[in-house]
């Protein structure tokens, strides 16, 4: 009997994500790396990484859809599916009571509304800023000298928080500077940032509405402090993923098994 | 008013603009070919094309002939017909400018010269064009009078004063109370009271008489071609629509800047013959009609053709839109009976100047009498009155109704504030939704 496999690549702004699943859709591998300059390359590098933790070749994969930002730049691709969907479909599959997704990703973040079986009944993004997104955190790590894993573990949700008005990056970025000057603790400057992540997610949440459960997807999820923060403002629990990155990669694998199947039923293929 | 000036124009207009219209049919000869996602195109739009371009070549040779007005898009222009000024667009010239991708230029005079690029593009584009002459149509002539009304915002007022200011002219503004709930007999009776006061004003600029005989049969060719216009847009009902509405934005200049006059009268009647015709012989502007859409908010003008072929690929068609019939929902007051009462009601309840309910409403009629699938909403950075509330009736409508809908954060006319790659990832996204059951 012949054995199907599935992959999705996610090429995102900050990092690219391939998960590879089995036709029963168990994982079978998850990669993330760095984007850097080229997504098509990235691409390449990260497929080739996640095929190697399996025992497939390129030609034993069935169907691969790319999404992300760079979907258009993944050559090998069989299918291209938006992010937003991507997200919708792998969260539904991690934890199939999820209704709302909140996935903060590297350059935009999204709240979008599932239905009972995945598919994406509404969804918001942020506007044309990164305020809110992965690159916010990613400047504002740099600007206080923190790694990126310093800056996630802080979870002082009780302490004090700096305020930081300004949802501009840029901005935050100076009253961050002049907060330093002031000699403000890093630990008030860090709980600030997160406070003011928080607050536009809650936003653009209440724009939406909240159904069911509620899954955060990407990399931010890491971040302790933020998902604590969030939760409260929220008032419910979060569903946090084992991999928070690559759920959009996931989603991309279920959707190529799922229009494999279809397009074998429908005899096209 | 020169003999000399006269004469000319006289010639220009019967010889002058004939020749480049010729001229501009020789250069256009070899049609542009259309996409396969696309329909046959309206045989209107080159007509479409020569008024426009007629309309802005003879404003050259105006000066010393007519008295020349710059008038805001929502402004009771028919009074203003009465006394013959020659009216120019500056909305519209600016759509023309930002269609031409061109608007960031514009608007960077402006700015240069200390307005704000939060102010609207519209406004940005007009002040780059008073500071430094510049204009995709060659050259307009400057203003005797300004004529802007509040109806569709308040930014007019203090546009239009910027220019009187800079210029030294007479600026007439009409306003409009704000239709909180409904409009009152105090502000009917405020704005015709306005309307009345203002023809001593204009007969001073204009130095001509005001006879209420031409008046008001320019209130009935006024209402006549608002009523074909709404008329042709009605036509959209019909599946496939025969247009789409990024051809009605198009369609949409002589109703907003020639209203009143023969030359619009006549065109519409033109078009509506071509999409009488189109409906019958179920001859659609996309050639796979799959899905029908609604549009909020004024176009984007530098993405017209990027917008128009990513829907129709998607076998997606935009049927109504809330902008293009603005210009024909509320011209049914207009009546000659009463002329000033009427189009007190008509210019006061215009989309801009009512309220959110008001627009609700009018929405999901929409919704439901084009047999509506999905809604795009443009929210305008230029734009406030249409933008501000849009999250809010995108909420109503799409619990109400079951709608799926996306909102594109752009620009009228600065290309500047479009981003692509955000945008694209939004409307496929919304196409995701639209067509669902794939991901099921």
């Amino acid at each position: 009997m012949a054995e199907f496999y599935f992959a999705g690549v996610d090429v995102g702004s900050l990092s690219t994500d391939v998960s590879i699943i089995d036709d029963s859709g168990k994982v079978l591998s998850e990669i993330v790396i760095p984007t850097s300059v080229n997504g098509s390359e990235a691409a390449e590098a990260a497929f080739d990484s996640a095929l190697k933790l399996t025992n497939l070749s390129r030609d034993g994969i069935t169907a691969i859809t790319a999404t992300g930002y760079g979907r258009a730049s993944v050559a090998f691709a069989t299918g291209k599916t938006t992010e937003i969907s991507c997200h919708g479909v792998g969260a539904h599959q991690l934890f199939p009571k999820t209704g709302t997704v909140i996935d903060i990703g590297g350059q935009d973040s999204k709240v979008i509304q599932i239905d009972s079986r995945g598919r994406m009944l509404d969804f918001t993004m942020n506007d044309k800023c990164a305020a809110g997104t992965g690159r916010f955190l990613e400047v504002m790590a740099n600007r206080l000298e923190l790694d990126l894993d310093e800056l996630s573990s802080s979870k002082n949700i009780q302490g004090e928080s700096a305020p930081i008005s300004s949802t501009c990056t840029v901005f935050a970025e100076s009253e961050v500077i002049s907060l330093l000057a002031k000699n403000t603790p890093r630990e008030e400057i860090v709980h600030g940032l997160q406070r003011s992540i928080v607050n536009r997610i809650w936003s653009m949440v209440t724009s939406i509405g909240i159904e069911g459960e509620v899954t955060l997807t990407g990399g931010v999820a890491h971040n302790k402090g933020l998902v604590a923060l969030l939760e409260e403002k929220l008032g419910l629990t979060l569903n946090i993923p084992e991999n928070p990155q690559t759920v959009g990669a996931l989603g991309g694998a279920h959707i190529a098994r799922r229009a494999y199947h279809i397009s074998l039923e429908s005899g096209t293929n | 008013m020169s003999i000399r000036a006269e004469l000319k124009y006289k010639i220009m207009k019967d010889y002058g603009a004939p020749a480049v219209m010729a001229f501009q049919d020789f250069k256009r000869r070899k049609p542009r070919p259309v996409p396969e996602a696309f329909g046959p195109p309206l045989e209107t739009n080159k007509r479409l094309k020569e008024i426009l371009s007629r309309h802005y070549f003879l404003s050259r040779y105006v000066p010393g002939v007519k008295k020349v007005a710059w008038v805001t898009s929502g402004a009771p222009v028919e009074l203003l017909r009465a006394f013959d000024f020659y009216t120019i667009y500056p909305e519209n010239h600016s759509a023309l400018v930002g269609a031409k991708k061109q608007g960031a230029d514009y608007c960077g005079i402006a700015e240069r010269s200390g307005f704000s690029q939060d102010l609207c593009s519209y406004a940005r584009i007009d002040l780059g064009h008073m500071l430094s002459g510049k204009t995709p149509a060659g050259k307009l002539p400057k203003p005797d009078l300004l004529f802007c009304s509040n109806n569709i915002c308040q930014t007019v007022l203090y546009w239009y004063k910027a220019i009187a200011h800079e210029l030294n002219i007479p600026l007439i503004h009409f306003d409009a109370p704000f239709v909180t709930t409904e409009q009152t007999e105090a502000d009917i009776n405020y704005m015709a009271q306005q309307l009345q006061d203002m023809i001593p004003i204009l007969e001073r600029v204009s130095g001509r008489v005001f006879y209420q005989n031409i008046f008001e049969d320019i209130l009935k060719r006024s209402m006549e071609t608002s009523k074909t216009w709404g008329a042709i847009l009605d036509a959209m009902k019909a599946q496939p629509a025969p247009m789409t509405i990024f051809d009605a934005f198009g369609h949409l200049a002589p109703i907003v800047s020639l209203r009143g006059l023969p030359v619009a009268q006549d065109y519409y009647h033109i078009l509506m013959e071509e999409v009488d015709a189109r409906v019958s012989m179920g001859i659609g502007a996309i050639s796979d009609e799959r899905y029908r859409l609604i549009w909020d908010n004024i176009a984007i003008w530098y993405k017209v053709r990027f917008l128009a072929t990513f829907f129709a690929e998607r076998k997606m068609n935009f049927v109504t839109a809330t902008y293009t019939n603005a210009w024909a929902e509320t011209t049914g007051y207009l009546d000659v009976k009463d002329p000033w009462i009427s189009m007190a009601k008509t210019y006061g309840q215009i989309i801009l100047n009512n309220n959110l309910k008001h627009r609700l409403d009018l929405m999901k009629k929409m919704i439901k009498t084009y047999s509506v699938d999905g809604m795009v909403m443009h929210s305008t950075r230029s734009c406030k009155p249409y933008s501000v509330g849009q999250f809010d009736l995108r909420k109503a409508i799409t619990a109400d109704l079951d709608l799926p809908a996306v909102i594109l954060d752009a620009d009228i006319a600065d290309e500047r504030v479009w981003s692509e790659q955000q945008i694209h990832t939004r409307l496929e996204a919304f196409c995701e939704t639209l067509e669902g059951s794939k991901f099921g």
